[in-house]
């Protein structure tokens, strides 16, 4: 065997595993998706081809309404990811020190060692009417009666900020840390404010990485399941809830792929928005770090 | 009263510690108005922490720094109208080259069409015209320095601080940007702060030059000054080429010392400025190459000297060629081999390693200081 034919072997070799991921558990699975949302059932065991599960969708407002929900309190938390986020990430990329640094993301990423589950329990713990925080200010004379801070949008809109804010600090951290202090130095230097350096230095240079934080944190909270409907209960109304629904309660799944479709077509439209308002490309920002 | 207006910048026991260490220890100067002034040092001694202290990013731990004759130790570096390029420039790559030179204006709240027209004006004082709607990762190494040197010049400052600006570039650029800097400097006709390592940049460009050693100024005054009569040891070895030997005071009088050295030779060398001797101190011995003159051996013999030179045989171990630069080394019956310039011209009667030659100069080329006692 020559030189050429081992490498090209070798190539083939580590290309395996990559091609059957996206292969056997991306491709696949969605074209069998989309053949699904593509029929329409005329009678027990008869299907034919047809749009009629979309159409479904778009004559029923209700299902609208859950779908520009789900992406305006997606939008909502990664706002506010972001702004609890930024200030977290300067922090450790330009004003922690190098050993407190390592200490710091630790601390981030501790909250990653327990499921997703078990943090959603937690605050149901400590937000449900005999909860800690509600005993609490019982104890303290505060209310007269337990309070009930589950099952609202608040907290719904909280839980998901902690459970993907720390997507958005990783990719901030490597960004900032790429940027050179003497960059802020000369943004002052130059007669800039705090504001002023800010926005024209720090931002700016920042954006791939907010851009990039921006998108993986909406698509995690538009596509999560768990958190809105473990604290945000039966009237969540998230639209992988109403998916789980068609799915598994309904056994509709020609329109639960369809539903699927219209929420993959949603979040990717709104991304491209994002990006076309913040003159970035996508390789620029995700494919960056 | 106590401004000068004649000066831009004066420092007065200015000091700086970092817990245990003293990186700017007690340094005073004055930079009068319009003139290039060189910091010259070794890294790690304490000139950049001078300059961000200047600039307003440290604060002095004591000591005064007033410009045009305020003090500004309670300005934040925003609103210090001293401007600094530094050592990898800095340039904002998010903004093309005119936003870059409009920040500062911008930051000053100057208006749009002011604006305007100073940044087409900056640029083309830099000669560099047609540059403005460029992105910064397009510009070549040298325009680099410029845009940024322009855009702390559009903002019309007392004092420009330059932090080894030139460090990045290659030797051809570095060579040309030298003569611009210069040239920029008389152009704008503001006071440059120039801080480096390499001497052959702060002798080139500076009206004077203050050689900074683990947080002192050893000596500030000309470039001609700091080469031929330096103050001190480590001036004498820092700025420029010298032999160098060790040695023992045999014999010191009518400003004269006679000098036993460590590995046996007898020299005839005169005290650095400030500096007397007693027999038996401890002193070092500096001689630059282009002083010892060298001849060769075949007859003329000690006839080449002058009146009182010092004057020592040696063979020629190896020739350094590099053009009008050319250096022999020559080895001594004793001791180091000695450097000496010479001149090569690809004739017959150039020196050939392996030849005994002779080496003089006068004794008021060698200068000796005191070891390990440098002027406080």
């Amino acid at each position: 065997m020559n030189q050429a034919d081992f490498k090209r072997l070798s190539l083939i070799l580590l290309f395996m595993p990559f091609a059957l991921w996206i292969l056997l558990l991306i491709i696949l699975p969605h074209i069998g998706m989309g053949v699904l949302a593509l029929r329409e059932k005329v009678g027990p065991r008869v299907y034919e081809f047809g749009f009629g599960n979309f159409i479904d969708f778009a004559m029923e407002p209700i299902y609208w309404n859950i779908l520009f929900r789900t992406g305006s309190m997606s939008l909502l938390v990664t706002a506010l990811a972001l702004i609890a986020g930024f200030p977290i990430a300067y922090y450790i990329a330009k004003i922690a020190g190098r050993r407190s640094r390592g200490a710091l993301f630790l601390v981030c990423l501790i909250p990653l060692w327990v499921s997703d589950l078990i943090r959603a329990f937690g605050w149901i713990l400590l937000l449900r009417e005999t909860g800690v925080v509600s005993s609490t200010l019982l104890w303290l004379g505060l209310v007269d009666a337990p309070v009930e801070m589950l099952y609202n949008d608040i907290t719904v809109v909280i839980g998901l900020v902690y459970t993907v804010i720390l997507f958005m600090i990783v990719p901030l951290v490597s960004t900032l840390d790429g940027m050179d202090n003497a960059m802020i130095e000369a943004g002052y230097n130059l007669g800039g404010n705090g504001w002023t350096v800010l926005r024209r230095i720090i931002v700016p240079y920042a954006m791939p990485g907010i851009i990039s934080g921006c998108i993986i944190v909406f698509m995690l909270t538009a596509g999560s399941y768990l958190t809105p409907i473990l604290l945000g209960g039966k009237n969540s109304s998230w639209f992988t809830e109403t998916i789980y629904e068609q799915f598994i309660t309904r056994y509709n799944w020609e329109s639960g792929a369809a539903f699927g479709f219209l929420l993959l077509a949603f979040t990717s439209f709104v991304v491209w928005l994002g990006l076309k308002l913040s003159g970035q490309t996508l390789a620029g920002t995700v494919a960056r770090n | 009263m106590t401004s000068k207006p004649d000066f831009d910048l004066e420092c007065s026991n200015v000091s700086k510690t970092f817990g245990p260490v003293r990186a700017v220890d007690d340094v005073s100067f004055e930079i009068p108005s319009g003139s290039f002034f060189s910091i010259l040092g070794p890294s790690g001694c304490g000139k950049t922490t001078l300059m961000r202290m200047i600039a307003g990013f440290e604060n002095p731990t004591a000591g005064d720094i007033r410009i045009k004759g305020m003090s500004v130790l309670g300005t934040p570096p925003n609103r210090r109208n001293v401007k600094m390029v530094f050592q990898h420039l800095a340039l904002f790559p998010m903004m093309n080259v005119y936003e870059n030179i409009a920040y500062g204006l911008r930051c000053a709240g100057a208006g749009k069409a002011e604006i305007a027209t100073k940044v087409k004006d900056v640029l083309e004082r830099i000669a560099l015209p047609d540059v403005g709607e460029r992105e910064i990762h397009q510009l070549s190494g040298g325009q680099k320095q410029r845009i940024a040197i322009a855009r702390c010049m559009v903002l019309d400052p007392d004092v420009l601080l330059l932090d080894e600006p030139l460090g990045a570039l290659d030797l051809k650029l570095r060579e040309a940007m030298k003569i611009e800097l210069k040239l920029l400097q008389h152009q704008f006709n503001t006071t440059f702060v120039y801080i480096t390592h390499d001497q052959s940049e702060a002798l080139v460009m500076s009206d004077h030059v203050a050689v900074m050693n683990s947080g002192r100024f050893e000596q500030i005054g000309t470039p001609q000054q700091l080469y031929h009569k330096p103050a001190s040891a480590f001036v004498a070895g820092f700025v420029g080429d010298a032999n160098r030997w060790n040695g023992r005071v045999a014999e010191a009088r009518d400003g004269r010392a006679r000098v036993e050295t460590s590995a046996g030779l007898t020299l005839t060398c005169t005290p650095g400025s400030g500096q007397t001797f007693r027999p038996g101190d401890a002193v070092e011995i500096f001689v630059r190459p282009e002083f010892i003159r060298t001849s060769a051996r075949n007859g003329q013999d000690a006839a080449n000297d002058g009146a009182g030179d010092d004057g020592l045989e040696g063979i020629v171990d190896s020739l350094l060629f590099n053009g009008a630069n050319s250096r022999a080394l020559v080895r001594p019956p004793q001791g180091e081999p000695i450097e000496a310039d010479i001149t090569l011209t690809g004739g017959p009667e150039d020196i050939r390693p392996g030849e005994t030659v002779r080496l003089s100069w006068s004794p008021d080329q060698a200068l000796c200081f005191a070891v390990g006692t440098a002027p406080r």
